[in-house]
């Protein structure tokens, strides 16, 4: 018996990411309430990484870079998701609802 | 291809089934009507981003993937849920275009196309490395070519709490003066 080895080609974790990246993007259409696209938003962050991660893995010649930059992208990720939940937290308080239809005035 | 009964076949079989866990928690996170399964799922889907960032030898990165986004942003997440109380009628009461087949369809779309160009693309292999990409390595690059970056995201990363305090009792102010 014998396996395919998946884990040594660049193109298995392109692959992974754009999966990840496409249901990141399915749901930030598909879903209605601000929680549930700040989820979606953070999976098409993760498909992010992982390009970046496996470019950094096979591709680049300072193996640095990429995880420099995913390390970034970590604290970029942990402040957007701070902001937004208090933004959402907010908006619940003034709307009652966090549908992102039903939040469609301009005055709060 | 590997025999199956060694250390590399073992190790394929466990990347198949980390690719597994996380394209299952991504599904889960993106189509459970309830927001706190969905929160669930999207930190299963973190921990097989985990396992592969394991697999592409950063240990590292898998180490804070786990400790940043399982333990700290799902968790504010969930705590978001708890106050914010969403009824899960709200996920499927109304429908458009947009929420139903179309939303499928772009999903798809962007995956099949980024796939496609992934496997068309030539890509050029490295001629050399300048170093092994270490814990270490990574360290001296943070402190000495990524020190101006280092330090701002850290000044981001106080002004996004900060900003977040104000944001969340700005609206408990306003709303007890109104009541």
């Amino acid at each position: 018996m014998s396996i395919p080895a998946f884990g040594d080609s660049l193109i298995t974790y392109l692959i992974i990411a754009a999966l990840l990246f496409g249901i990141g993007f399915y749901g930030l259409v598909h879903r209605r309430t601000l929680i549930g696209m700040l989820i979606a938003g953070e999976l098409i962050l993760a498909g992010a990484s992982i390009n970046f991660m496996a470019f950094n893995r096979f591709l680049a010649p300072d193996p640095t870079v990429g995880q420099v930059f995913t390390l970034f992208i970590m604290g970029i990720a942990a402040a957007e998701a701070a902001i937004a939940l208090s933004i959402i937290i907010a908006v619940y308080r003034n709307y009652r609802t966090i549908d992102a239809e039903d939040v469609a005035e301009l005055k709060g | 291809m590997v025999p199956l009964f060694s250390a590399e076949g073992l190790s394929s079989l466990v990347f198949i089934f980390i690719v597994i866990t996380t394209v299952l928690g991504a599904v889960i996170a993106t189509h459970s009507v309830r927001l706190i399964r969905a929160v669930t799922g999207l930190a299963i889907c973190f921990i097989g981003v985990a396992g592969i960032y394991y697999y592409l030898h950063s240990p590292f990165v898998a180490l804070m993937e786990m400790l940043i986004y399982v333990g700290a942003v799902c968790v504010t997440i969930v705590f978001a849920v708890m106050l914010a109380d969403p009824n899960p009628e709200s996920e499927t009461g109304k429908s458009s275009v947009f929420t139903g087949p179309l939303s499928f369809a772009l999903g798809i779309l962007f995956f099949w196309g980024l796939s496609a160009l992934a496997g068309k693309t030539a890509w050029i292999q490295p001629s050399s490395r300048i170093n092994d990409g270490s814990l270490e390595e990574v360290g001296r690059s943070l402190l000495t070519n990524y020190s101006m970056a280092f330090e701002l995201i850290s000044v981001v990363l106080l002004v996004a709490i900060i900003g977040a305090l104000v944001l969340a009792r700005g609206g408990r102010t306003r709303t007890g003066g109104e009541s």
